[in-house]
């Protein structure tokens, strides 16, 4: 190969090169009661302009992973040796804190669900913009605030001058996320992780701040990890989906493979429990049972004691993600495929 | 058959009234509000944050006062009773809350609290309270052991379930579901629903279901109220208007519901925010926000009334009303 091939080569894999590689996470909690495997080995990648969206129910371990890849977890947590976070070509595990401070809200911002909580009430909403942008580029105070009302304008706050000096009580719901959303953009930064942002708002409101996100990205071009509950909202913004279940991705594709041709029988009992605006149902399908709890997760498949399809190998076999596009952790994937050679 | 019947409800709160407060325009949370709910049906009210909901909810089963307007249950006055038929009529008529972990009292069994409601309006006592609590959990899904357990003990749906075994202890015709599924995840979410289904059927339940999810009110509606601002903006069956909304409102609200399904017309974008009820906006409304292409001076200065627009469904607009030609081409 000459070297203008590889130079070549090169440039290509730099193109497509994920910014962001999650691999064999494990965050457990050392608790007096025992350890808690909030998540237990997740691995994903996330490429540049790109919105992963992050789908399960309460307690499948969606927020302790975000807080993990900007290292916000707390004794008695603790990320496990042998994960590894790698943010382009470095692996924040492990990293000390002053070194993680520069990654945060710099590199990797994140946003809440609940904008006032993340507010504080006494500062007016233009200083807290400014404050990531003056601590990480070392702006002057002017600078800093210029850059507040910059980014207050860029997410749609008319009056974004006057409104600056505004504290966050003045602000409605939906325009104090989209200050949260200016604050977390301030210093442009490559991953922007959301965490539910939207579920604490009215349903037109919410509509208008994905619409704004999704705008962002296309002209900020960053990389987006977008988590919710709710299968509606991730499928609109999502390019890539995981679905979690008790601390691990049970399946991961498109958008469009997850929901429109699931394969864990997790993934599709969601999909068809929720109502559908377009038409009434006889009868809702229902998963049975409920979330199991993190202390003690089910042995084998963790899926297998709501599972309808359940049978002998799951009870007694953990899956591994099973088939190579559109993984599932399924022992039916297995199955499947070699029904499928078998045929042949 | 009509069961409740609501004129003209209207309750105004005292706006400030704090050590800062200067102007006494009150806050109009729920303003002239009419409506019938007929025996056995699901009537779902719909709303975003500030529209009333809640507040109208209250005002029904008179957990509130209102400032105007009247409410007859089964044709009884509800505002004028007292004493031992404001008992009854508080034993006719249920609530469940949306987080009913913080509707039970924590320090009291399932089977307590049970036992408490069955004993306030003397319905059963020693083993008759306990056939009754056991066939009472299993009505709702919980096993007898249940009975044992505290509220802490129970995960989401088990609570829910719990709340609602408390609102059916004491066998009411009438139940205000508020929100009570909006705090369970989807999985569980669908087990309530079917729930609350069945038992409507086995108990010949009326619900007045109230929710900000367009899908769920879909699955349980056979009517629905949209609210706006303390206003009824639309009212009819559920088949009608989730087919062809009228009121400008209902079809940017429905616009802006996210399906895991492709398809679907575009979002209908709103203008601006809700306006604050102390300080409502003349006329309509709903009208500095309304997508309609014509709002003209009668948006701004009248308040429509609700009116015939189609079918069977109601709606207050200047533009889709009697002789408006509404947009949506339903005759």
């Amino acid at each position: 190969m000459s070297d203008t091939t590889s130079a070549v080569v090169n440039d290509v894999r730099e193109a497509v090169r994920p910014i962001l590689q999650v691999e064999n996470l494990r965050t457990y909690f050392h608790t007096a009661d025992g350890l808690v495997r909030a998540v237990d080995g997740v691995s994903f990648e996330l490429s540049p302009g790109t919105t992963l969206g992050i789908v399960g129910e309460s307690g499948c371990g969606k927020t302790v992973a975000c807080l993990s890849l900007l290292g916000l977890i707390d004794d008695p947590g603790r990320i496990e040796p042998g994960s590894v976070i790698r943010l382009r070509e470095r692996d924040l595990v492990g990293v000390p804190e002053e070194e993680l401070r520069s990654v945060r809200g710099n590199e990797i911002s994140m946003i809440f669900q609940e904008p006032m909580t993340s507010l504080n009430p006494v500062r007016t909403i233009g200083d807290q913009v400014a404050e990531a942008f003056r601590i990480h580029r070392r702006a002057s105070g002017a600078e800093a605030r210029a850059r507040a009302v910059e980014m207050l304008r860029l997410v749609g706050i008319s009056g974004a001058e006057r409104r600056a000096g505004d504290y966050p009580h003045q602000f409605s719901g939906g325009m104090r996320q989209r200050a949260m959303i200016a604050m977390a953009l301030a210093c442009d930064p490559a991953i922007l992780i959301a965490d539910e942002p939207t579920t604490a708002l009215d349903v037109t409101i919410q509509a208008e701040i994905l619409d704004l996100l999704k705008s962002l990205q296309e002209r900020l071009g960053m990389a987006m990890i977008f988590v919710s509950h709710d299968l509606g909202v991730v499928s609109q913004i999502a390019d890539r989906v995981l679905v979690m279940y008790a601390g691990q991705v049970v399946e991961s594709g498109t958008a469009a493979e997850i929901f429109e041709a699931p394969r864990h029988p997790y993934t599709a009992g969601l999909l068809s429990s929720i109502p559908r605006v377009t038409g009434r149902l006889p009868r809702l399908s229902v998963i049975s049972g409920s979330v199991p709890s993190p202390r003690r997760w089910p042995e084998a498949c963790r899926f297998h004691p709501r599972c309808p399809h359940a049978w002998d190998r799951c009870r007694q076999e953990h899956p591994p993600l099973l088939g190579t596009d559109h993984p599932a952790r399924c022992w039916l994937v297995e199955r499947d495929e070699e029904g499928k050679v078998g045929e042949e | 058959m009509t069961l409740l019947t609501v004129e003209g409800l209207t309750k105004h709160f005292p706006s400030g009234g704090g050590m800062f407060a200067r102007r006494g325009d009150p806050i109009r949370a729920v303003d002239g509000v009419s409506f019938e709910i007929r025996r056995g049906e699901t009537l779902a009210l719909v709303g975003e944050s500030g529209s009333g909901k809640t507040t109208l909810a209250r005002l029904v089963l008179r957990l509130l006062e209102p400032t105007a307007g009247r409410i007859s249950f089964d044709g009884e006055d509800v505002l004028a009773l007292e004493g031992p038929e404001l008992k009854r009529f508080r034993r006719r008529a249920q609530i469940i809350f949306q987080d009913p972990f913080g509707s039970l009292n924590p320090r009291m069994s399932v089977g307590g609290m049970l036992r408490e409601a069955l004993a306030v309006h003397e319905l059963a006592q020693g083993d008759g309270a306990k056939r009754r609590i056991a066939e009472l959990l299993d009505a709702v899904g919980l096993q007898a052991d249940d009975a044992f357990k505290y509220p802490h003990q129970f995960s989401g749906g088990q609570r829910q379930r719990a709340g609602i075994a408390r609102a059916l202890a004491v066998e009411p015709e009438f139940i205000v579901a508020d929100e009570p599924v909006s705090a369970l995840d989807v999985s569980v979410q669908a087990q309530v629903l079917n729930l609350l289904a069945d038992l409507q059927d086995r108990f010949d339940l009326t619900y007045l279901f109230i929710s900000h999810d367009l899908s769920v009110v879909r699955q349980v509606a056979d009517r629905v109220t949209v609210m706006y601002l303390g206003a009824i903006v639309e009212l009819g069956p559920a088949d009608e208007i989730f087919r062809a909304p009228r009121h400008p409102y209902t079809q940017a609200l429905l616009s802006a519901v996210p399906t895991p399904r492709a398809g679907g017309p575009g979002r209908i974008p709103l203008k601006g925010e809700v306006a604050s009820p102390a300080e409502p906006p003349t006329g309509c409304p709903f009208h500095p926000r309304c997508h309609h292409p014509d709002v003209d001076d009668i948006c701004r200065a009248r308040q429509p009334r609700l009116e015939p627009s189609g079918g069977a469904v109601l709606a207050a607009c200047h533009k889709v009303g009697a002789g408006a030609g509404a947009p949506s081409g339903q005759g």
